[in-house]
């Protein structure tokens, strides 16, 4: 049974440390949904969080072969307890006529904010789980949609479940 | 002209004995000489570490270093005539003797030319240190002369790679990439130097060890799951040990040898786990898995706990995963490695450590036990002598023409089971293994894992100079032999006297097999044709060379290559081998463990 997993991880923030993770994920054919990193608030860590599915088997060698990696610290599978994901998407939409109304109301509903105005086009700014953005492009007429770009998940624990050094 | 050459010698000489001239102060001059260049860092880490043998082969990019080498006598290098042997020979010195190996070479040609080499290494786990040239950083990324991503090229086949981009991390790098390739499940570390580094200077400290909050393999096992392990081992009804090369790298032969014995269980090693388990004891059922004996295959398959030392269930090993599974078993695996446990199959006590400190635990609480092994153990061993004395591995031994198993039970006798062998890859590969009976650790340096053609020769080179007064054999075939032969040269250059067997069947012998078994006996370029006059080779480099052609002639040749007279010669012999031989017992590819296809004799 495949299912969906986040993976959260600290590694040092050397040179290559991306490209060590996704040549691991391609060289075991895993499967990598996002993957987005920055530096943490401690700029000799990176923090890094993979959306993946598989088996829990496939899972487990995913969360080991991870730990292996040299320059990684710490490992978490965030989907095994409780956690918060975040997602940031843009999209650009044509907002002409009626329809322009329209789309500003279909935004709010989903706490989208217009972020950049033309007379024929709306930006809109949206975050939330993968599965609301997925509802919002769902929810407009998908001929609307000129462009979107979508950040990839990140994740936290809730509560006093953390990933630090 | 003369009269200012004349000044400045006499300012020098001044300069050399008391004071200075103007300009000079005290200060510079001190740390000038405190301060080191990047080549001299990496030589003198080179020698803190003890390193004895550095194989490699210059180029542009590590001549700085080659430079610094020249100067200094603490270890010695070892010019080979391909960079693929040099890392080869690095990996079976540290095959050999538990050390890390070292390999240098240049960048471009040099790092490709090595990757062969490297992830030969890395499948086998083997603790090397590879230090590559790289093109001066600011060129990197210009597609200057001889230049490659060598940190990219290589990082599916290092344990772990650096690219030095400051000649102040430079000796720090190298510190690190010492402690990583030996710790933990050993492997090969890659540390690139651009050219201009090593001309940059700095102070030169070496650290006497490193933290790294990355890096921390665990050593110890889990208590608990130690005492389940060993209840679970003194319940078995049909127990069965399987070890792998883990216990040959974290040398824990004596500790699995006195498990093993205080059990009584019956043991079978991997390709990689000759001579982890004496095979001339009673006790081994000698190696498993695709070309493994009756009994050990037989007994893997229906033994009811498995306790698995250092090995990861590979596809060569126990065939069909769903076949294996089939039989239920309880299986204890210990490892250093958490991600070879449950990768292939699934595993009840997953004990996670060094296999030498889980053994020791393992030891002392079965001495503990008031439990002894279960009295069902005698049936079982019935069982498995019914299995045995299938005799699987017998061979036609009236044959006219010289049969390979039989070559290398005469290397076995002719040299009491003491010499280190190297091997390539292929039919004559399985005929050592079977048929040389290894008592010892580290006496069997092979390509187990990559299955890499060439690694023979310098195999052998890495091995004898490690060990100059050892017998070192290399058996090898005349396809495999070709894909290195150019390091005849080195031995000859050191007076490497190593021993080739060469099983000349004429044939890629395993490559035939298959096409024998599975392509309607069509041998699509299977065939070596125009091989080299091997005698007429050998003695162009100032070698004994041999050849074998009858059977009663195989002993004596043996003897003589191995008697003291040649010594300090290579030789090399040339068996002409039955071309039709086929290597038994086998399990096809997919097929389960039990389902094997013996000799026809049988």
């Amino acid at each position: 049974m495949n299912s969906r997993h986040i993976i959260s991880l600290l590694m040092e923030n050397e040179a290559g440390a991306l490209s060590r993770v996704a040549g691991l994920f391609s060289a075991r054919a895993y499967n990598i949904e996002s993957l987005t990193v920055a530096p943490t608030e401690d700029a000799t860590l990176s923090r890094m969080t993979i959306v993946t599915t598989g088996s829990e088997d496939i899972i487990e060698q995913i969360t080991k072969q991870l730990n292996k990696l040299i320059d990684v610290i710490k490992v978490m599978d965030l989907t095994e307890g409780q956690h918060i994901e975040r997602e940031l998407m843009l999209v650009k939409v044509k907002a002409v006529g009626a329809g322009r109304e329209e789309m500003k109301r279909t935004a709010d509903i989903f706490r989208g904010r217009i972020i950049d105005v033309t007379e024929a086009t709306y930006t809109i700014e949206l975050t939330g789980t993968g599965s609301k953005l997925d509802a919002f492009l769902e929810a407009i007429d998908s001929a609307l949609i000129i462009e979107t770009v979508r950040t990839g998940a990140s994740g936290i624990g809730r509560g006093e479940r953390s990933l630090k050094v | 002209m003369s009269g200012l050459a004349g000044k400045m010698q006499h300012s020098l000489t001044v300069a050399g004995q008391t004071d200075y001239p103007h300009g000079f102060t005290n200060d510079l001059i001190c740390s000038q000489f405190m301060e080191a260049t990047g080549a001299e860092i990496v030589v003198r880490c080179l020698a803190e570490e003890g390193v004895e043998f550095v194989f490699g082969y210059p180029g542009g990019a590590v001549l700085n270093i080659y430079d610094e080498i020249f100067k200094q006598n603490k270890f010695k290098h070892v010019l080979v005539r391909h960079e693929q042997a040099a890392v080869h020979a690095a990996d079976a010195y540290a095959r050999a003797t538990g050390r890390v190996g070292v390999a240098l070479v240049t960048s471009g040609p040099g790092a490709t030319n090595a990757v062969t080499g490297i992830a030969t290494a890395y499948m086998d786990s083997v603790p090397i240190v590879v230090v590559t040239g790289q093109v001066p950083t600011p060129a990197i990324g210009m597609d200057a002369f001889q230049e490659v991503d060598t940190v990219g090229i290589t990082r599916p086949c290092v344990k772990h790679n650096f690219l030095v981009k400051d000649v102040k991390d430079l000796a720090e790098t190298m510190k690190k990439a010492f402690i990583i390739a030996a710790t933990g499940r050993p492997g090969p570390v890659v540390v690139d130097v651009p050219k201009d580094i090593t001309a940059h200077t700095t102070e030169f400290v070496y650290p006497a060890s490193i933290e790294m909050r990355s890096y921390n393999p665990v050593v110890k096992g889990h208590s608990g799951q130690l005492k389940r392990a060993v209840q679970m081992l003194l319940e078995a009804q049909r127990p069965m040990i399987y070890i792998g090369g883990g216990v040959v790298l974290g040398d824990a032969s004596k500790q699995l040898v006195e498990v093993a014995s205080l059990l009584g269980f019956p043991v079978t090693n991997t390709l990689m786990g000759l001579g982890g388990h004496p095979a001339t004891h009673r006790q081994n059922l000698g190696m498993l898995g695709m070309h493994g004996t009756y009994e050990a295959n037989m007994a893997m398959q229906h033994c009811d706990v498995l306790l698995a030392v250092g090995a990861r269930f590979d596809d060569r090993v126990i065939g069909n995963p769903a076949h294996f599974a089939r039989e239920q078993r309880r299986i204890i695996h210990i490892d250093i490695d958490p991600s070879s446990i449950s990768k292939r199959v699934k595993v009840d006590v997953p004990i996670v450590g060094d296999v030498k400190h889980v053994l020791t635990e393992m030891l002392a609480l079965l001495k503990q036990a008031k439990d002894k092994p279960d009295a069902a153990l005698t049936a079982w061993w019935t069982q498995i002598e019914l299995w045995r004395s299938k005799n699987c591995l017998k061979y036609n031994k009236q044959s006219s023409i010289i049969k390979p198993q039989y070559v290398v039970e005469k290397l076995w006798e002719v040299t009491k089971g003491d010499a280190y062998v190297t091997s390539d890859v292929g039919q004559h590969q399985m005929w050592a293994a079977q048929y040389y009976k290894f008592d010892q650790p580290r006496r069997w340096i092979n390509s187990g894992g990559l299955g890499t053609m060439g690694v023979g020769l310098p195999y052998a080179m890495g091995v004898q100079l490690a060990f100059p007064d050892a017998q070192v054999a290399c058996i090898t075939g005349e396809s495999s032999i070709q894909m290195n032969i150019q390091e005849l040269s080195t031995c000859k250059q050191y007076r490497i006297p190593v021993k080739v067997l060469t099983l000349n069947n004429g044939y890629m012998g395993m490559v035939r097999q298959w096409q024998e078994f599975f392509y309607g006996s069509r041998y699509a370029e299977s065939y070596m044709e125009s091989l080299p006059d091997f005698v007429k080779l050998a003695e162009s480099y100032g070698h004994v060379g041999m050849k074998i052609e009858k059977p009663e002639d195989v002993e004596a040749a043996i003897k003589e290559a191995f008697s003291p007279a040649l010594k300090e010669r290579m030789v090399f012999m040339d068996f002409i081998t039955d071309a039709a031989e086929n290597v038994f017992p086998m399990v096809e590819g997919g097929k389960g463990l039990s389902e094997m296809i013996l000799a026809e004799e049988l």
